[in-house]
């Protein structure tokens, strides 16, 4: 297990390392200059000084050398000082912004908690939801839970977060009388800080929407996995020895079947979560969230190169690292598929 | 698509009739059927059927409720909701088919190859997870923010978007389809009517086209319907985001994004382009489900 964790690890980095290029690329070979939109009234030598300001004078594959020992290097490394107090990052040069003169990973750093809070905790809502409808659903097939379950589930799945926001938007925010107990603000308000309790309320307000949203969506595609892999499970031959045996209903479906089931579900939900990063994007938007989809879209609409090259690449990062803790995991629950 | 209604003459009982039987019996699936053709006959010959022209602005009749001379009412210039919805319907469905018709042929053509050629197999697989390591809605942004200027320039404002639209799309959702006929492919070539047709001379070509693809047809088939839903919600997701068409030129998600902005005064405004891009989703993957448990030879006839 050990060897294999050790092989999948060591393929991943070179998988990262293209997945950087192909963005590099696609980002430095793409027509348009980041100089475009300054006044025409500049001089072309100005222009051109500004240009090589940016980094921008050196051939592409020199920037890109540059930048892979900036974000993969001097990134940690600053991280790792900044953590400890060693002096091991020196006087590096760091991946900088453009629209923001400053370092991306420290933008970053402030945008992230914002986007764990919102997304991480629609992801844990939305799978401890899942989870239990889609055993039911399973057990009880074709009854009216189940059919109930399969419906809003194939409704979470089709509706678009997008649409679900705005929805709850104008049911709770605008609908709503502002006096009323169920009102809740449509706005995310990241200056907030929780220092007592009533702080703690509007925290916890403002934050059901965007949650509810979120965890909808996973809760949908959660628990369509859970429900066919029960189904797998629930009619094979060890669930009817277990009956035989004369275990009681709770053990065989608890124990027996529900072990066996959350192998492919777990994995499952460990794969989605680099998505449920991409769909926050959008719920960002709609609810005007300053976490990292906000930072990408600004960064995108100010042809800020660095800024979407890092954030891109940290999407790739996350979607590479969970594809591994799953494959791990898959071993790890399930011995009869390791790979050594 | 011209194998199936060939063997549906032939035959008086083929294996498409039982398909249809196992389809009819879903009933969330015919209706989804009959809800998509619906939106399809409506936005195309919506345009004859309701006259205003989508653009014209009638600044007097700004904000208005439905009424009889504006089902869906007006927007802020005066524009007529309904007319707008065909409009935008258009383009929604329009880039949803082109942009999995193009997904399609690039997932089949890579899984068929990848499948049939033991040689292509290894490098084509890496290419696959290559792609699906993509982050692909931040990739998709990114595309759009680069050719935008450069594509309309070529092809005319809107065309241009059109094109970026359907190949950004295409070229970043064809990865499961590809894994799925590669595997199919891979069981098929071993059986005994392959080694057959070898026999008798058959060239790669003839084997592919006539004994491989059809039958792989039919997670083709449910991979068609799942990626009309996929490109609907991205292309509606990339306007939502304002990175999609220009303003003038509606879809679905671009009036979802315009009436947005009039959230508080004109909440009814966004239910028209919301419902129609989820209830046109949720009858296309209602028609996969069925579809899906319809090709199935195990579900059928049961």
């Amino acid at each position: 297990m050990l060897n294999f964790t050790i092989r999948r690890l060591l393929l991943a980095i070179p998988t990262l390392l293209f997945i950087s290029l192909i963005i590099f690329l696609l980002l430095t070979l793409a027509p348009g200059d980041p100089t475009a939109n300054l006044p025409l009234s500049i001089p072309p030598e100005v222009k051109q000084q500004i240009r090589e300001s940016l980094g921008l004078g050196q051939a592409w594959y020199i920037r890109f050398v540059l930048w892979v020992k900036a974000f993969y290097i001097t990134e940690p490394l600053y991280l790792i000082e900044s953590l400890t107090g060693w002096d091991v990052y020196g006087d590096q040069q760091r991946v900088l912004s453009w629209q923001f003169r400053s370092p991306v990973m420290d933008i970053v750093t402030q945008r992230l908690p914002q986007t764990l809070w919102v997304v991480g905790l629609a992801y844990l809502v939305g799978a401890l939801i899942a989870v239990p409808i889609g055993i039911i659903s399973a057990y009880r097939q074709y009854s009216m839970f189940d059919q109930i379950g399969t419906f809003v589930s194939m409704i979470g799945f089709s509706v678009p977060t997008f649409f679900t926001g705005v929805l709850l938007i104008v049911i709770f925010s605008v609908w709503m009388p502002l006096d009323s107990f169920f009102w809740l603000p449509s706005i995310y308000d990241t200056t907030l800080e929780v220092t007592n309790w009533e702080t703690f309320v509007k925290q916890v307000r403002q934050m059901i929407l965007p949650v509810t949203v979120l965890a909808l969506f996973n809760a949908a595609q959660i628990s369509r996995f859970m429900r066919a892999s029960m189904l797998d499970n629930l009619n094979q031959d060890y669930v009817r020895t277990a009956r035989a045996k004369g275990l009681s209903e709770k053990t065989v479906v608890f124990v027996h079947v529900l072990r066996n089931s959350m192998i492919p579900v777990v994995t499952v939900i460990a794969l989605g979560v680099p998505q449920v990063f991409g769909g926050a994007i959008i719920t960002e938007q709609v609810f005007k969230v300053n976490g990292l989809g906000q930072l990408l879209i600004t960064a995108i609409q100010a042809s800020d190169i660095p800024t979407v090259q890092t954030l891109t690449v940290i999407f790739a990062a996350l979607i590479i690292f969970f594809n591994l803790i799953a494959d791990i995991l898959y071993g790890v629950l399930d011995p009869r598929i390791r790979y050594d | 698509m011209t194998d199936i209604t060939e063997i549906q003459e032939n035959a008086s009982r083929s294996q498409w009739w039982d398909v249809w039987d196992q389809f009819k019996s879903h009933r969330g699936a015919l209706i989804g059927a009959g809800f998509f053709l619906i939106i399809v006959f409506g936005v195309t010959f919506g345009p004859w059927l309701w006259t205003i022209d989508p653009t014209y602005i009638d600044i007097r009749a700004r904000n208005q409720g439905p009424s009889f001379a504006h089902p869906f009412g007006t927007d802020q210039l005066g524009r007529d909701t309904l007319a707008r919805m065909i409009k935008g319907g258009q383009t929604s469905m329009s880039v949803g088919l082109v942009a999995m018709a193009l997904a399609l042929f690039l997932g089949t053509f890579i899984g068929v190859v990848a499948g049939f050629f033991k040689k292509l197999d290894g490098p084509l697989m890496r290419l696959t997870d290559l792609f699906l390591a993509l982050p692909l809605l931040p990739l998709l942004l990114v595309m759009v923010m680069l050719f935008r200027d450069t594509l309309s320039s070529i092809f005319g404002p809107e065309m241009g978007i059109f094109v970026l639209m359907v190949t950004a799309i295409g070229i970043t959702s064809w990865m499961p389809t590809a894994r799925i006929v590669r595997g199919d492919v891979l069981a098929i070539k071993e059986r005994e009517f392959v080694l057959a047709a070898r026999s008798i001379g058959t060239s790669n070509q003839k084997m592919i086209m006539r004994h491989i693809l059809p039958n792989v047809l039919s997670p083709i088939m449910v991979s068609a319907t799942l990626g009309i839903a996929n490109a609907i919600i991205t292309e509606s997701a990339l306007s939502f985001l304002g990175l999609g068409f220009p303003p003038d030129f509606p879809t679905w998600g671009r009036l979802l994004f315009d009436s947005v902005d009039y959230l508080q005064q004109y909440p009814e405004r966004v239910m028209w382009p919301g419902l129609a891009i989820s209830f046109t989703v949720l009858a296309v993957n209602y028609v996969g489900d069925g579809l899906r448990d319809a090709l199935d030879p195990r579900i059928r006839g049961r």
